[in-house]
Parts: structure tokens; C-alpha cells; sequence
């Protein structure tokens, strides 16, 4: 809870989860709002007017629509694959932690080998095979990502498997899943959070970049068919920027409000890694800069 | 057994595992995979032909055991089959012409960066709270935030398209030839520099923070104190005793990073029309060439996998504790 | 006077240092004041969070952030280290005053092998070549009783005595005429910690420095030490020569703390129990009003709670703080 609400206070935090809020909002009641992203409206590739805010594409359909459109597509994805990526880590991971011995160094080759290998080609030659559309794209993403949460979650397991409480409900007989479940697992709460978000903006990316490929479903409107029919259009070649640059900046904001809130868990949880805002602000009163050698502030500064 | 020896049989058994993935997956997934991934060569190749294509590949009528060995047997002799798309090409020759261009573009970009971005870190943990460390990197995670590719349609449409600064696409002039010649470098070069300044703007950012982190981490250690002590210059204390040692995780996960900068360096390639293993890809996804996706897997892990073993290898060089006592 | 005063090497004068963060600043050490004789070893006892560590790295001004010197002077060989830039700090760190830091175990730079740690050290304030400060190297770790072919060996490769004595070295690398000890024998088991201790006495009686010597375990200090200051969160409550500080201990809190530990020359038979003291030090951010030791102090007065007593000189050369021996 403390947690939570330093979080609320950071700055970066707050930006990120505002974000996130404008983004949730338009994935849910925006499509409403705009008109039938597939629809051909006016001619293809006319630039942004009044009548369409960011132009249209090469078929002649609204930009803003498909853009609005393909957040609920992909944050929709995003979303569910993170958190499906994390479970499974989580699973994998406190269970190898957990049980140790030969079953641990074979997860942990597992894990390692699902870790060295190029996420790309691997989701490539996967999905190739399987009939296109989200759902292949989502169990791609899921089964080519899961090793990184699992990676961290054990790491993070196996320090807490050793701890005082743990070993406490071990010798109580307590049943190793009771354990898993309710003494190691939410002691992990800023770790499964972050290897959540870590995910989710992986997930979000590799699904732009596959749909992108035209692994996807290329009739569905999400930010990855969004950029692919840009590129099939020659969007460059006619200067057609408008057709790539919104979805593109959507996946980035999304990406980097989910990195703010990241690099804020991480400096609550280690306090090292943030400045010393008091510190700075007295020396910059006394007109010193921070240098090597312990700086002198002989007079009272309040 | 010494670390490099482990890691070694790590590398093999990754290998082992990722030609294995190639073979299982075909078979696993719904429908006649066989029949998806031999219907395009109708035509092209008499039966004859078809029936080694299909040996290549471990299809045959035999028990699956004697499937897998027939495929381990070519894959290990470096035969990959034929490609649809560059009919009558042999996917290794294929392969091997896109190899040059992903190892120099990839090759230069992936260091550059790695470089670059780990400098920003060292000197923004060392002046913490100044401008580099306030600036940095929030703005490198925005850039980092991007799509690789979008991010290079955008610096191409800027550069290439609008501007015309650099050229648009392929990796050199088609009226230069290639050659030792200063030319022809400077084709190559003019080629290459806004998709590798693509992957660099990318990627630094990752670098970048990871390097920062771990540096503020370091300088609370003992001895960057006892090294401040014995009166050594700020430079050297930054270097040879905080960075030095910063470096090491940070190699390691450089090493981990490899598959995932490769893969947006492939995208990058794809939108720069830049002719190496990412536009292969999207050809052989275009075009449903399945030996060509099978065999630019197995060859992109294994490169994966061999540029690992470089970066233990610089591990190895960098950590004396490696060298003798073998855990990383 | 003015013999005394050459005969001054650091004079630690009212010194106070902060830490100045989100929550508001702390003060962890507090108007100390103490002087260290050429040739002496002085003792700082004290338990953790007394802040003996914190003194140690203000005298070489090498605290972080967020520590801030908030006031009083240093001088050391006639100068106000307090007021030094950075680079004459930088001239006299290593070279004029050393330091042997707390844990062998993380003093050393893992990367570099000894010998160039040794080197770096030499080559920063000296003309000399690679060769010549390895072999300079050398002679150190014959010094420490290490064989000298352990130049070439990784702190890894070392025992933690080892590494001790590695730190040892590398404090007198460059002849300093001071040297800050902070519980250097703190991490060893008890026979290296001898060995350690011996091998200190015997560099002293070789070479001329003055140590500051800084350990929580107040029988070391008692055999090793000329004289003994006594830290109680933040504040000196007693200094006195070592043989006086044992024998007529003033402040409460130093009597519990002798009283903590066996003698060694005690007479056999059954030991008395150990008294230790009750409680426990105050939380630096919310010090208690008055005499900080009064919440623990069995013999405490009304004017403990309200006022902090100062340091007053009760003999030749022994200063107390606290109230009972004002009246």
C-alpha cells in the first residue's frame, strides 16, 4: 500500500497512469465516437482537413477511425498477452524456485534456451504455420515471451524461498501451493507488476511488428494493419505521412507511459537510483555544485 | 569445468533445441503442413525433385525417429533445401547473400549503439542529477518506446523522401560495382547510415539505463570509496574501478538483448528495402516460402547463438572471478 | 601551548555533519571535537550508527550524498581540511592521510589484480613508471607478510586476511602520516584479528604514522590505543588516555561498556555476569531532548532530560559529558 501511494506522489508514475487513462478511455468508448474505420470515406490519401482530422489512407478510409479503432484491437492484446506472459512465468518460475534441485536446472535451461532465441524469427516461422488473426498472434507472443518474466520471477522466488517467513510455513507443514500462493507470491507484488508492464509493452510492440509483416489478419483494424496497408500503399513513396505517423506516435506513447510507470517502481522500490532532491536543493541555495569531496555548507540553510 | 566449457554446451543444446522447434513445429500445427509447404513447388519441380525436397525436410512416409535423423542429417551438412521464391536458388546460397549485409548493417549498428548508450550511462550515474542524467533517459525511453520499423519509416520519409539526404533503399548503388574500390565504400556507407542511425536511436536508450542503474549501484561498493581514498584521479576512479566492474552485468545482458536488437534491426532492414536476412523474411513470408523461414530461423539463432558465445568469451576476458571459479 | 600545538597532526574541531533528505535533515555526528598527537593512536569506540564511520570519511571529506558538513573545522598538518578545493584534497588522499575501510571482503576493485591496485595508488601522486610501482608493490606486500609474486593474484584469489593486509599495504603505500582505521579486523575470525593487530603495532613502531583507529569493540581499542574518545550517537561523551578510561570510566555509558566485556587479566574463577546496558541507541531522525544517553541511563538526572551536558575537562587530558560529574 505504501507502495501504491508513493507512486501516486511520483511524478513520472502519474504521468504514465494518466496516459494509460486517455488511452483505456479511447480504446472503450472511442470507436463509437468515430465512424466505421473501414469505410471508404473520401478520396485516398488526402491529407488531414477539417472533414478528416489526420486524412485518410490509400483506400480512402478515415485515419482517425482506424487509429481509435486499432487501440482496442491492440491495447485489447497488449494487455492479455502481458498478463498471460507473466502467469506463466510466474507459474514456471516460483514452482522451479520452489521444488529446486534437478527440476529447477531444467526450467532454468528452458527458460534459458526460449530467452537466447531471436524473438522474430521464432514468432515468424510459428506463426507462418498457424491460420492468421489475433488470437495466433496473441498465443505467438505469449508462447515466444513468457521465459523473461519466468526468468526474473525465479530469480526474485529463490531469495524469498530462503527467508524467514517462508521457512517458517515450511516447517509448520504447510502445503508447498499455500506456500507458493500466499507467502512467496505477494511478496512479489513490485515484481510481477513490473514484469507485467515489462511484457505488455513487449507484447504491444512484437504485435505491431508482426501484423506489420502481414502475419496478421490484414482485414482486422489494429496498429500493426494500421502500419502494414501504410506500407503496402507506399505511404513514403507519396509523402503520405499522416497514414503511419498517429498510429505509430499511439504505440510509442502507450509504450513509454507503461516504461514511466516501470522506472517508477523501480526507483520506490530502490531509493538509490533516484537523486537527492533535498540534497541538490540546498547545495544549489549555497550556490555549490555536487562535486567528489563532501561538500561544506557552514552557514544555516533552511 | 571451466565456465566457457558450460556455456558451450549450453550453446549446443539451445542448437540442438532450436533445430528441433523447426522440425516439431511443422508437424504440430493443424492441418497438412506438408501439403501448405510443398503445394507451391507444384509445377516448378518434377516428382523426383519434390521427393528429395521433402527428404530435406524429414517428410517421408518412415517412422518420425527416422524423419528427425534424415533432418538432422541435412541440416547438419548445411542443406536447407530450395527456395520457392528464389526458384532455383538453394536456400544456404540465398542465405548466405543476405548474411554479408545483416552481419555489417546489424554487426555496426548493435556495437555502435552498445557503446554509445553505455558512455551516456557511466557519465549520467556519475553526475547524477546533472542535465545528461535528467535528460537522457526520458527521452531515450520515448525513443526507445517506438516501433524499430516505424521509427525508420519516419527517419526515412525525414531524410530520404523529404529531404533527400540519404538514399531510400537497397545497400548500394546498382550503377556502382561492387569492389574495393572508395566508391563503392561510400555507396555501402551512404547505404547503411540511416538504418544503422535507426537502430541506434532505438536501442541506446536500454543501454543507456541499464548501465546507469548498475554504475549508482557500484559507486556505493567499498572500493570505489577506498580507490577515491588513495587519491586516484576522478576519471580513473570512473573508469577502471566503477565502470570497469558496471560492465559485467551489463555485458551479460547485452548478450541476452542480442536476439531481441537483432529481430528490430530485421524490421529495419525490411523498411530500408536493405537486402540482408529481415527483407529474406519478409519475402519468404510474402511468398509462403517455407523452406526459406526454416532455414533463415535456424541460421539467425545460430548466428544468435555464436555471437553469445563472443560475449562470454569478452566476459571471460573482462572478470577475472569468471576465469577462475567459473559462475558468472 | 604552542609545543602542543606542533605537536598537533589533526585537529577535529566541533564538527558536524547532515544528511539532508526528503524527510528533513538528520544529524548523525554533532559538534565532535577531538585531537590526534603526532605518533599517537587514538581510539574512537562507539556502536553502529554512532557515527565513528561518518568522522572517518568527513576528515577525507569522501561521504555521499546526501551528506553535507554542516560545520566546524579540520586541520590537519596546520591546514583547514574543510576548505581545501578538490584538487588538493585529491593530493592529499592516499598521500598524507590513508584510509583501511571497514570489510576487507569489498575494499578491493575485483577487476584489478592487487598489484596494479597498489601501483594505481603510487602512480597517481609519484613519477614512476609501470615497472618500477609493481616492484614498489612488492616490497609493500613483503611489508604484510605476503609473498610478493601476489601481485599478480585477484582479490578472489585472496583470504580475507589476506585482503586485509592487501588494504594494510595499500595505506602505506605512500608513506602517509595518518592513517584512518575503521574496524579493519572487524570481519575476521580472532586469531587473523591478532595477527592483524600485531601487524599493525609493529608497521607503527617502523615507520612513523599516527592512526586513528575507529572499532566498535572497546578491548582492542583498550589494548592498542593511547588515548580513547567514546561516541554516543553523534556526540563525544568521554575522551581519555586508554589506562585512566578503563580504570576511572566517568560517563555511565562507557562504564556499562567495559563493563560489557571479560578482562582478560581478571582473576580466575566464576565470572561476574555481564552487565550489558538496557535499550537501545536512539533513531538519528528523532534524537532524544537533552543528554542523548538519558533514556538508557540508570543514573540519570532531572537536568539530563533538558539540557545536553558538555564536554569538561575532569582531569589532565580526560573530558566528560555528562551531568554527574559537573556537580
Amino acid at each position: 500500500m505504501n507502495t501504491l501511494r508513493a507512486l501516486f506522489r511520483h511524478r513520472r508514475a502519474l504521468f504514465g497512469f494518466a496516459t494509460l487513462m486517455v488511452f483505456a478511455l479511447v480504446a472503450l468508448v472511442g470507436p463509437w465516437l468515430v465512424g466505421d474505420p473501414a469505410a471508404q470515406v473520401a478520396r485516398p490519401l488526402s491529407p488531414p482537413s477539417w472533414s478528416h482530422w489526420l486524412g485518410t489512407t490509400g483506400q480512402g478510409q478515415d485515419v482517425l477511425a482506424q487509429t481509435v479503432a486499432g487501440a482496442r484491437t491492440s491495447l485489447v492484446i497488449g494487455f492479455t498477452v502481458g498478463l498471460a506472459q507473466v502467469t506463466i512465468g510466474a507459474l514456471v518460475g516460483t514452482t522451479a524456485a520452489y521444488v529446486g534441485g534437478l527440476f529447477d536446472d531444467a526450467c532454468t535451461l528452458v527458460i534459458n534456451v526460449f530467452l537466447i532465441m531471436p524473438g522474430l524469427p521464432l514468432m515468424v516461422i510459428v506463426a507462418a504455420y498457424l491460420p492468421t488473426g489475433s488470437v495466433t498472434i496473441a498465443l505467438v507472443l505469449v508462447a515466444t515471451g513468457w521465459a523473461w518474466s519466468a526468468r526474473v520471477i525465479r530469480a526474485q522466488a529463490l531469495s524469498l524461498r530462503d527467508k524467514d517467513f517462508v521457512l517458517a510455513a515450511r516447517i509448520g507443514g504447510e502445503r508447498p501451493l499455500r506456500i507458493v500462493a500466499f507467502e512467496i507470491v505477494p511478496n512479489m507484488t513490485s515484481l510481477l507488476t513490473s514484469a507485467f508492464i515489462g511484457a505488455t509493452i513487449y507484447a504491444i510492440g512484437a504485435e505491431v511488428a508482426l501484423e506489420f509483416l502481414g502475419l496478421g489478419d490484414v482485414s482486422h483494424v489494429t496498429w500493426g494493419t494500421n502500419l502494414y496497408w501504410a506500407s503496402n500503399d507506399s505511404a513514403l513513396l507519396t509523402g503520405a505521412w499522416w497514414t503511419f505517423v498517429p498510429t505509430g506516435a499511439c504505440v510509442a506513447l502507450v509504450g513509454f507511459a507503461l516504461a514511466m510507470i516501470n522506472t517508477a517502481i523501480d526507483e520506490v522500490g530502490n531509493p538509490r537510483l533516484r537523486a537527492e532532491p533535498a540534497y541538490d536543493a540546498a547545495l544549489a541555495r549555497a550556490g555549490l555544485r555536487p562535486g567528489l569531496s563532501t561538500p561544506v555548507l557552514r552557514r544555516e540553510v533552511r | 569445468m571451466t565456465y566457457l566449457l558450460r556455456r558451450l554446451v549450453f550453446y549446443l543444446l539451445a542448437a540442438w533445441a532450436s533445430v528441433t522447434l523447426a522440425f516439431v513445429i511443422p508437424r504440430l500445427m493443424p492441418g497438412d503442413p506438408e501439403a501448405t509447404m510443398f503445394a507451391r513447388f507444384h509445377g516448378k519441380l518434377d516428382p523426383e525433385a519434390m521427393t528429395a525436397l521433402r527428404r530435406t525436410f524429414g517428410f517421408s512416409d518412415e517412422p518420425m525417429w527416422r524423419q528427425y535423423l534424415d533432418y538432422l542429417g541435412h541440416v547438419a551438412t548445411g542443406d536447407l533445401g530450395t527456395s520457392v521464391s528464389y526458384f532455383p536458388a538453394r536456400v544456404g546460397d540465398v542465405i548466405a547473400t543476405g548474411m554479408i549485409w545483416t552481419l555489417f548493417l546489424a554487426g555496426l549498428a548493435v556495437v555502435l549503439s552498445y557503446a554509445l548508450g553505455t558512455l551516456a550511462g557511466i557519465l549520467a550515474a556519475w553526475r547524477r542529477g546533472r542535465w545528461l542524467d535528467a535528460v537522457g533517459p526520458p527521452l531515450l525511453v520515448l525513443l526507445g518506446a517506438f516501433p524499430f520499423f516505424w521509427l525508420a519509416m519516419l527517419l526515412l520519409f525525414l531524410f530520404g523522401y523529404t529531404l533527400g539526404w540519404t538514399p531510400v533503399r537497397h545497400a548500394h548503388d546498382s550503377q556502382v560495382s561492387p569492389g574495393w574500390t572508395l566508391g563503392f565504400a561510400w555507396s555501402v556507407i551512404s547505404h547503411a547510415a540511416l538504418p544503422a542511425i535507426t537502430i541506434v536511436v532505438a536501442t541506446a536508450g536500454s543501454w543507456m539505463l541499464d548501465m546507469r542503474n548498475t554504475m549508482i549501484g557500484i559507486l556505493g561498493e567499498d572500493y570505489i570509496t577506498m580507490a577515491h581514498a588513495k587519491g586516484l584521479a576522478p576519471r580513473r576512479v570512473m573508469f577502471r574501478y566503477a565502470a570497469r566492474n558496471a560492465l559485467l552485468p551489463s555485458v551479460t545482458s547485452f548478450g541476452m538483448a542480442l536476439g531481441f536488437v537483432l529481430s528490430g534491426s530485421l524490421l529495419t532492414e525490411i523498411v530500408f528495402s536493405y537486402p540482408g536476412q529481415g527483407y529474406l523474411l519478409i519475402q519468404a513470408v510474402r511468398s509462403l516460402d517455407y523452406p526459406l523461414i526454416q532455414g533463415l530461423f535456424l541460421t539467425i539463432t545460430l548466428a544468435v547463438l555464436a555471437a553469445n558465445f563472443l560475449v562470454d568469451v569478452v566476459y571471460v576476458w573482462l572478470d577475472p572471478r569468471a576465469r577462475s571459479r567459473g559462475a558468472p | 601551548m604552542t609545543m602542543m600545538e606542533s605537536d598537533q597532526l589533526l585537529r577535529v574541531e566541533d564538527l558536524r555533519v547532515e544528511y539532508l533528505t526528503e524527510a528533513g535533515r538528520v544529524r548523525v555526528v554533532d559538534d565532535v571535537s577531538f585531537n590526534l598527537r603526532r605518533g599517537e593512536i587514538l581510539g574512537l569506540a562507539g556502536e553502529s550508527g554512532s557515527g565513528k564511520t561518518t568522522i572517518a570519511l568527513a576528515i577525507l571529506r569522501l561521504l555521499k550524498p546526501p551528506a553535507v558538513i554542516t560545520g566546524g573545522s579540520v586541520v590537519f598538518e596546520g591546514r583547514d581540511l574543510l576548505s581545501l578545493g578538490e584538487v588538493e584534497l585529491r593530493r592529499l588522499r592516499g598521500r598524507k592521510i590513508a584510509l583501511v575501510t571497514q570489510s576487507a571482503m569489498n575494499a578491493l576493485n575485483p577487476v584489478l589484480s592487487i598489484g596494479e591496485q597498489l601501483a594505481d595508488a603510487i602512480r597517481e601522486h609519484e613519477r614512476v613508471g609501470r615497472r618500477s610501482a609493481l616492484e614498489r608493490a612488492r616490497r609493500l606486500l613483503d611489508l604484510v607478510d605476503i609473498d610478493p609474486d601476489r601481485v599478480r593474484s585477484y582479490p578472489h584469489e585472496l583470504s580475507g586476511g589476506m585482503r586485509q593486509r592487501v588494504v594494510i599495504a595499500m595505506a602505506m603505500a605512500l608513506s602517509p602520516s595518518l592513517v584512518l582505521m575503521d574496524e579493519p579486523t572487524t570481519a575476521l575470525d580472532v586469531a587473523v584479528q591478532r595477527e592483524i593487530l600485531a601487524r599493525i603495532a609493529r608497521l607503527r613502531q617502523e615507520r612513523d604514522f599516527s592512526i586513528l583507529f575507529i572499532s566498535h569493540d572497546l578491548s582492542i581499542l583498550l589494548e592498542l590505543c593511547t588515548r580513547i574518545g567514546v561516541l554516543y550517537a553523534g556526540r563525544l561523551v568521554e575522551a581519555a588516555p586508554a589506562r585512566r578510561l578503563l580504570g576511572s570510566p566517568q560517563h555511565p555509558y562507557t562504564g556499562g561498556l567495559i563493563r560489557c566485556f571479560p578482562h582478560a587479566d581478571e582473576a580466575p574463577g566464576p565470572r561476574p555476569r555481564l552487565v550489558g546496558i538496557p535499550g537501545a541507541p536512539p533513531d538519528p531522525r528523532d534524537p532524544p531532548p537533552g543528554c542523548r544517553f538519558h533514556p538508557r541511563c540508570g543514573q540519570r538526572l532531572p537536568a539530563c532530560q533538558r539540557s545536553a551536558p558538555a564536554l569538561t575537562t575532569v582531569a589532565t587530558d580526560h573530558e566528560v559529558a555528562c551531568h554527574l560529574t559537573r556537580s
